[in-house]
């Protein structure tokens, strides 16, 4: 078979254009394809952020633009025995709601991942509380604890006879704290349970049935086994907790604003307060700054103290 | 009062047909209202015109249909179309903050009381069609001139509609068993009334909650009638003084009297209350009674309770301040003739007396000519309302207004002050102080 060549002619190939070469140029098509999501991030997330951290800086007012003051409403919050006040209540409110939860939510999810009739439909119901939204259960804890028309005042004094006055629940500052604690923490239960069911189902039968087989008890069981394998979980789902605990702001201003005699602000109700209806926006947003610090020293907390360690894995700690 | 008259009625019938509707008094039928003849300014309104207004949500349907067919009245008569918004009156604040904030949005908000003073430098002055209005109508009342003009100046901010007030009201027949027929005007006599009316099971009962209106109402209450105020004239601050102290020790004494949990009280606890047979005398607007009234489960209750005005005790006349609606005309607007024309057109008496009609006492007049309307020879129990307007007591009283006394009733500054030493929570000059330490903060920047 004979070959011949083709004399060259010289076809000079087409270069792409410079449209073409561009969109070849994987920095540039990285850099387009990421625009939309950070365009987006920094107009809905970076900028009410920023602004709110600058607003912080000044003393701008409803209605009147502010000038830069430096550090001064922080310096006139470490002087505010109201923003001391709500700095003790929302480590208060946090901590105890966060306990109360846990403690509930674990021994529910425990609970609920038996074997029983209608286990789905009660694990339906159980998320009730945490659907539900926020500002409905609140009224309904506000009727609740309504000074003249609870329902408990009334099976407590009408119905059983066991007290001749109604309970002023939210009239004076301790029972009113604690009112609003047990308010979060019917609120919260439901999160802190359907996510440690979950985490509850991803631990392995054969280490129950081994661990039984070597003749260990339920509270063994428990302390050995799960509580251990549900760390990870357990450490998410609390930093979870605390930050919507913390941030919290519609159970307290809808049932309480705040009263009696400030007693019940949390830093968010009281940046609110401040800020909107006061109408010193700057100092408003230095009380919702100064959240920061607790905020993160309390994920790191639970983070860092209750995550996963080496032993879990089968090594040794460092 | 019942009203099922709509909008769509009210525009066909014509605003005559529903402010008769409405109130039973026609607008046409032999207005009393006396009007001099002044010349009006003159207004050219602008080519293409149209308004956008915002307003409070109406106490009644009527107010709500009445006041539409006036805007309606005033786009036939002149071609100018106006959209009126109604919103809620915990919104009105932060719509008009964002529509001064932004130089964008309605040409006409109706705001509460100190909003003018707030917004004073995105608003056009009203001067002229105050000055005619005051003119024609027998003159502004007091409560508004001190909302509607600029501090120590003629110059008019706002354009007042009408205010409501928060007298006392009480059980006729629950004082009348502890042999009382009206309540006491002096400090003593109002504690022993309260000591009797707890005795007898039906005590009396104020906000000291956290309560905007009848929270800040009850805290103004006391110390105005003790001769105590937050500001002196200059706008000092005064609220740490001997007579505040003195306002602080009668209400420690007067606390327990109260049903229990008004420290937790807020607008609508001693409606409930009040409603339910729990206390027998309490402070509350109009609407309270009306509510009673309009349901024959509680008619009862209405026709046994009284209204009277805030015992005077120290003071020389009743202390009480009126929540006022003020209208205000942004400098953004691109019609500002039009405006004008529509707000004077709106404050006539062949729109305004309908208006005022229709609003069944609910709303008072800031014109003194308007005190001859209907609605105050009707029901005698709403008649107390009349002089709404006719007070020298304001929120801020007595200094100048400014958006810190706005700030400190918005932050319950003073009710929290009473509620401290009610509850035993601070002492009366501990309060006192605490009161003056965070007013002071609220002002430091006045007069920048």
């Amino acid at each position: 078979m004979s070959v011949t060549t083709l004399p060259s002619r010289g076809i000079a190939v087409r270069q792409p254009g410079w449209i073409a070469r561009l969109l070849d140029y994987k920095p540039f098509l990285i850099v387009m394809c990421l625009a939309p999501a950070i365009g987006l991030l920094t107009v809905f997330l970076t900028y009410p952020l920023g602004l709110g951290v600058w607003l912080a800086f000044t003393d701008t007012t409803i209605g009147q633009r502010g000038i830069y003051i430096g550090l001064e409403n922080f310096q006139y919050l470490l002087k505010d025995p109201l923003w001391w006040n709500a700095v003790f209540y929302s480590i208060f409110y946090t901590g105890v709601a966060t306990i109360g939860k846990f403690a509930l939510g674990f021994w529910l999810a425990l609970l609920l991942n038996n074997h029983f009739p209608l286990k789905s439909l009660l694990r339906a119901i159980v998320l009730l509380p945490w659907i539900v939204p926020t500002v409905l259960s609140a009224l309904a804890f506000w009727w609740i604890y309504d000074p003249q028309f609870s329902i408990i005042s009334y099976l407590l004094v009408d119905v059983l006879g066991v007290r001749s006055t109604n309970i002023d629940f939210l009239g004076t500052p301790w029972p009113a704290r604690f009112s609003l604690i047990a308010a979060n923490i019917w609120r919260g239960i439901p999160f802190v349970a359907i996510s440690l069911l979950a985490g509850l189902q991803t631990i392995s039968p054969s280490l129950y049935e081994a661990a039984m087989l070597d003749g260990a008890s339920a509270w063994q069981r428990f302390r050995y086994i799960t509580f251990p394998m549900m760390m990870p979980i357990l450490a998410i789902v609390m930093t979870f907790s605390i930050i919507f605990t913390f941030t919290d702001f519609q159970l307290v201003y809808a049932i309480t604003r705040g009263g009696p005699v400030n007693s019940t602000h949390l830093l968010a109700t009281l940046a609110f307060q401040r800020g909107i209806a006061g109408g010193e926006l700057g100092e408003g947003a230095a009380i919702a700054v100064s959240m920061i610090p607790f905020l993160v020293f309390a994920t790191l907390f639970s983070y860092f103290g209750l995550a996963r360690r080496k032993w879990q894995q089968g090594e040794a700690n460092d | 009062m019942k009203s099922d008259i709509t909008r769509r009625e009210a525009l066909a019938l014509g605003v005559s047909a529903a402010a008769l509707a409405a109130t039973g008094a026609s607008a046409q039928t032999a207005s009393t209202i006396k009007a001099a003849d002044v010349p009006a300014p003159k207004l050219a309104i602008e080519k293409g015109a149209s308004l956008r207004m915002l307003r409070p949500v109406r106490f009644v349907q009527a107010d709500e249909d009445v006041f539409r067919a006036n805007a309606d009245k005033f786009s036939k008569a002149t071609g100018v179309e106006v959209k009126v918004n109604f919103v809620g009156w915990e919104d009105i604040n932060q719509q008009t903050a964002v529509t001064s904030n932004s130089g964008a949005g309605p040409d006409i908000i109706i705001g509460f009381s100190d909003a003018p003073h707030i917004y004073i430098d995105k608003l056009v002055e009203l001067t002229d069609v105050a000055d005619y209005l005051g003119k024609r109508y027998g003159g502004w009342q007091p409560l508004a001139q001190k909302y509607g003009k600029r501090n120590k100046s003629d110059a008019w901010i706002g354009l007042p509609f009408g205010a409501t007030a928060g007298p006392l009201i009480y059980r006729k027949s629950v004082l009348q068993s502890v042999g009382y027929d009206k309540i006491p005007e002096d400090h003593a006599g109002i504690l022993e009334l309260c000591r009797k009316l707890q005795k007898a099971g039906k005590p009396a009962g104020f906000a000291l909650g956290n309560a905007k209106g009848d929270g800040n109402g009850f805290a103004n209450w006391v110390l105005w009638s003790h001769n105590a105020s937050l500001l002196d004239e200059e706008g000092n601050i005064v609220i740490n003084s001997k007579e505040t102290i003195a306002a602080l020790n009668w209400v420690k004494e007067l606390y327990p009297t109260f049903i229990a949990g008004t420290p937790s009280w807020n607008d609508v606890s001693n409606n409930r209350a009040y409603s339910s047979q729990e206390i027998s005398l309490t402070a509350n607007g109009v609407s309270l009674y009306f509510s009673l009234k309009n349901d024959p489960a509680t008619k009862a209750i209405a026709d046994d309770s009284e209204h009277q005005l805030l015992p005077k005790g120290l003071a020389k006349v009743s202390p009480m301040a009126g929540l006022t609606l003020n209208a205000m005309l942004f400098k953004h607007s691109q019609y500002p003739n039009a405006a004008k024309a529509f707000l004077q057109f709106m404050m006539e008496k062949d729109q305004y007396e309908p208006w005022l009609n229709a609003n069944s006492g609910y709303w008072s007049q800031p014109l003194a000519a308007y005190a001859e309307a209907k609605v105050w020879s009707g029901d005698p129990k709403v008649k107390i309302f009349k002089d709404t307007m006719n007070s020298t007591y304001y929120d801020g009283y007595k200094g100048p207004i400014s958006t810190a006394t706005g700030a400190v009733s918005a932050d319950y500054v003073l009710i929290q002050m009473c509620a401290a030493v009610a509850t035993g929570a601070s002492t009366p000059e501990a309060a006192a102080a605490e009161a003056e330490q965070r007013a002071k903060r609220y002002f430091r920047r006045q007069g920048r």
